[in-house]
């Protein structure tokens, strides 16, 4: 089945958290100063970017799972609404663009703290399936950063 | 040198949580400080027995199969009655309530008093011991 906009394979999403998580490990472990953070970092951001603005099922490491993964499981997978993994790529992507900005500004601890987060995230989403989208939305609620629907009248 | 610890650092934190999490996700429970809702705040009628009143967002994965499980005890019992608000909408009763995440569930009695909360996703058996627990004894 092609790749969909408003539909994935939640065990592609937890796939491509997992190959995530690694870029961002090895990212990290590399460290500032290493050109090999940067690309890994790089690519992680750029794949994150396909994720929030296209679909999460068009990132790269979905597509990956869709074509070398999938067919190899049994089973029909199960088909799941994309918009709660396509928040949580906005969200990495954001995390990502301020680890970035640390490695090239040279300001380390941002690097360390962006990229940490992302990978806290990536590692909860591929260990214990967590939802980002499931705390930090209703932070953005409270906090009144949801226009409110004038019908509802608060 | 920095990187390995931050990465160790991060592992270990996510275990933790995770675990944490794994632990007391969909935990039933008592509400103490009990408060009163009724069909005109939550905007549906109340289940003549109990009501399963569910906090979800549209970001929200685990508020479907949330959901679903209760539509089916819904189904099985015509005592018991789901009713499904957007958090977004409805930003006085998630203050009111203080809730933080989504899927959080508020079990109400036969007259609107919230007896049980279930925050996280939520599992079958926890939402039927709910059930038998807060409606009238036969």
């Amino acid at each position: 089945m092609p790749a969909q906009s408003n539909r994935i394979d939640p065990r592609g999403a937890r796939f491509s958290a997992a190959i995530t998580a690694a870029l961002l490990a090895a990212s990290l472990a590399l460290g500032p100063g290493s050109t090999a953070a940067l690309v890994l970092l790089s690519v992680q951001a750029l794949a994150f970017t396909i994720g929030a603005l296209v679909g999460p099922g068009f990132q790269p490491w979905a597509l990956a799972f869709a074509k070398l993964v999938r067919p190899r499981l049994s089973g029909p997978p199960q088909w799941e609404d994309a918009r709660p993994p396509r928040f949580a790529q906005a969200v990495g992507l954001g995390f990502a663009i301020l680890g970035l900005a640390g490695l090239v500004s040279g300001l380390t601890p941002l690097f360390y703290i962006a990229t940490g987060f992302a990978l806290l995230a990536a590692l909860l989403n591929a260990a214990f399936n967590f939802c980002l989208g499931c705390e930090l939305y209703l932070l953005g609620v409270r906090l009144g950063r949801r226009p409110v629907n004038p019908e509802q009248g608060s | 040198m920095t990187g390995l610890w931050v990465v160790l650092g991060v592992i270990v934190v996510a275990l933790v949580f995770g675990g944490y999490r794994r632990l007391t996700d969909g935990r039933a429970r008592a509400v103490v400080a009990a408060a009163d809702l009724d069909a005109a705040t939550l905007g549906a009628g109340l289940g003549s027995e109990v009501t399963f009143v569910q906090f979800s967002s549209p970001v929200c994965a685990p508020c479907r199969s949330t959901a679903a499980t209760i539509t089916d005890l819904t189904r099985i019992h015509p005592g018991a009655a789901h009713i499904e608000l957007d958090v977004g909408d409805h930003i006085d009763l998630v203050s009111r309530f203080g809730i933080i995440r989504t899927p959080t569930v508020l079990v109400l009695d036969a007259s609107g008093t919230v007896r049980t909360r279930l925050v996280g996703p939520t599992r079958r058996n926890e939402v039927l011991a709910a059930f038998e627990h807060t409606r009238p004894a036969a």
